[in-house]
């Protein structure tokens, strides 16, 4: 079901081909080519179709089948198509202490994320929009984050945060005056903004703020490519009546990134949603960092209860189609745009 | 007037602001890495007695970290060696598999008409977006029982499963480009569709197929979740981002150690990114400036 929803967005970008008119002019001269085409578009589609069937949409939909039956590891082999159907793993998992709490650290880490990816990203593609010398170089640099490997990105920030030998914590009680170290991911304790409780852990918005850092890179490689094509004469005409930058920024350069900002919301929210590596890997979900996704694999590895887990990720995945399926019901029209 | 004080006012502030954040950005993006590099190279008890050094102090720079890193367990190392021989079968089987499925896929959709194209796109398109975590369930299920769990064949399967959708895409995008006339002029020498195809098209795309063949590289290479689920068990076959973080989460080894092992993960990547980097960008968000 979520193949609609998500779809949407990249499909209104990518559907935008060159016109086919004469392909489709020459078929009608010549319907034997018109056979060929079609017979030779099934052969060269067909070892495609095959391996994503076979490892994409199966795996779905067994995943949807699994739910409904009580697996486990260790009882697996005995599991057939036809099962005992119950919709027991969904109560269980929609009842399980720690559920509600998953989900809304989710949609927090998702929101945040994606929000600060994007203003970061929309920042740095500004800062670098006027040429000047090893400007490329520096643009090449701001991708370094988003194509490094995961693995080797999250040891590095475990390091530099870590409270004993830290970098971070190392200059913030010697210069910034900290009383003491701060376990930056190992800590449940809430932040607090203006003696207001976020009900956010303070190791949640570390993993929030890797999430921007690490994601940034996509949304200003997207938002430079979209400012390159905005025609310089608009900007040159508002500066000659005197326009601000600010001012020129926002009438003129903004409304031209919407739709592409509205695009990478998408994109992000849903890659952010159903991050796992990040996470797992920083905190493993531990001081209140506990997303859903994180969720079903302790409940595939650690628990061993199959079933439990396939239902838990079908919620995540409908939960995911709702809430896109809303945003594109709202902002469709910027959608449509892009 | 006004407005012309606060162009000015404005102009002097971002005058100052912009170089101050793209020093900043470059701080950001560039520190981390310059620390694994750095930390890779000094002695843990510098490190800990020192935890603030920007750089190593003269004579103490020490390349034995990447000896106990790289040599075998049976050396007394931590054999990662053997993890980036793995991560290559990995990486270079998954691009040459997914080339040979894609390529024929992509050409498919840009230029033939054939009943449901437009949904084979479309479908495409919707797998990219779907959550890793929910295809892992049923593959991990699946790879148990036919008992290829622990095998790098059957991780290689998954992604290319995994990364067919994209390189269809991108790969599509330049077939549309090149002019289907090219095409028809080999046709009227007497080519078939499949020679047009193979003398005319494919070497004009050898660009889009060569940073594909990268993009797809640096996926397989970094991916971690499929490693995670499918190999844990099996230590000779880990890929170096999964010995690097099982081996991160034991107190045995040294984080210099460990950091070695990070450079050894990330150099490749990094080396490939700045040699394609302009193919790579333009290859990702081709189309995206159309507005």
């Amino acid at each position: 079901m979520t193949i609609g929803g998500p779809t949407a967005p990249a499909g209104t970008a990518a559907e935008a081909p060159p016109p086919r008119s004469s392909p489709r002019r020459s078929r009608r001269v010549r319907s034997a080519r018109a056979r060929e085409d079609r017979r030779v578009g099934f052969l060269l589609i067909s070892p495609t179709v095959i391996i994503v069937f076979t490892m994409v949409v199966l795996p779905i939909l067994w995943t949807v089948s699994l739910a409904f039956q009580h697996v486990r590891l260790i009882n697996l082999r005995r599991t057939g198509v036809l099962g005992d159907y119950s919709l027991d793993n969904f109560h269980d998992v929609l009842t399980s202490p720690g559920f509600v709490d998953a989900l809304v650290t989710t949609l927090i880490y998702s929101v945040f994320g994606t929000a600060c990816a994007i203003g970061l990203g929309l920042l740095a593609a500004l800062a670098l929009r006027r040429p000047f010398r090893g400007r490329g170089l520096v643009r090449a640099c701001m991708l370094v984050p988003y194509v490094a490997p995961v693995v080797a990105a999250t040891f590095v920030w475990k390091t530099m945060l870590n409270p004993q030998f830290g970098i971070v914590n190392h200059y913030g009680t010697t210069l910034l005056g900290w009383n003491d170290p701060i376990a930056f991911l190992s800590s449940a304790k809430p932040v607090t903004l203006f003696g207001l409780d976020l009900h956010v852990s303070q190791s949640l918005l570390t993993v929030v703020l890797f999430e921007a850092w690490r994601s940034f890179p996509f949304a200003f490689l997207f938002l430079t490519a979209r400012m390159q094509a905005i025609p310089d004469s608009l900007e040159e005409a508002a500066m000659v009546d005197g326009a601000a930058p600010t001012q020129r920024f926002r009438y003129i350069v903004l409304p031209q990134l919407l739709p592409t900002i509205a695009v990478l919301t998408v994109l992000r929210f849903i890659w952010t949603f159903n991050n796992f590596d990040d996470i797992y890997l920083l905190t493993g979900g531990g001081n209140g960092t506990q997303v859903v996704a994180v969720r079903v694999y302790d409940y595939l590895i650690n628990k061993a209860n199959i079933g439990a887990a396939a239902a838990q990720a079908l919620v995540l995945a409908a939960i995911l189609a709702v809430l896109v399926t809303v945003y594109l019901k709202l902002f469709g029209r910027a959608e449509e745009v892009a | 007037m006004s407005t012309v004080s606060r162009d000015a006012v404005e102009r002097r502030a971002l005058g100052v602001l912009r170089p101050a954040f793209i020093v900043f950005l470059l701080v950001i993006t560039l520190f981390p890495f310059y620390y694994m590099v750095l930390l890779s190279f000094r002695p843990l008890d510098q490190v800990l007695q020192h935890p603030g050094a920007l750089w190593p102090d003269p004579g103490e720079i020490d390349f034995g970290t990447y000896k106990d890193v790289l040599a075998s367990q049976a050396d007394g190392g931590q054999g990662f060696l053997t993890f980036m021989k793995n991560s290559f079968i990995v990486a270079i089987g998954t691009v040459v598999l997914s080339l040979l499925v894609s390529i024929p896929g992509a050409y498919a959709v840009s230029r033939l008409e054939f009943f449901g194209r437009r949904q084979i796109g479309a479908l495409f398109l919707g797998v990219y977006f779907f959550p890793a975590i929910l295809l892992a369930i049923p593959l991990f299920v699946f790879f148990t029982r036919i008992q290829q769990r622990g095998t790098l064949t059957g991780l290689v399967i998954v992604y290319v499963a995994q990364v067919a959708a994209v390189s269809i895409y991108m790969l599509r995008n330049y077939f549309d480009t090149i002019p289907a006339s090219l095409e028809e002029a080999a046709a009227i020498d007497g080519c078939t569709r499949l020679q047009a195809m193979r003398h005319v098209s494919l070497p004009l795309a050898l660009p889009a197929i060569a940073a594909n063949a990268l993009f797809v590289f640096m996926i397989a290479w970094n991916e971690f979740l499929f490693a995670l689920l499918f190999l844990v068990e099996k230590r000779g076959n880990w890929t170096v981002s999964l010995g690097l973080s099982q081996l991160s989460g034991s107190i045995e080894v040294p984080t210099t150690v460990l950091m070695a092992g990070s450079v050894i993960l990330t150099v490749p990547i990094i080396l490939l990114f700045f040699v394609s980097e302009r193919w790579l960008a333009g290859g990702l968000t081709a189309g995206a400036e159309k507005g």
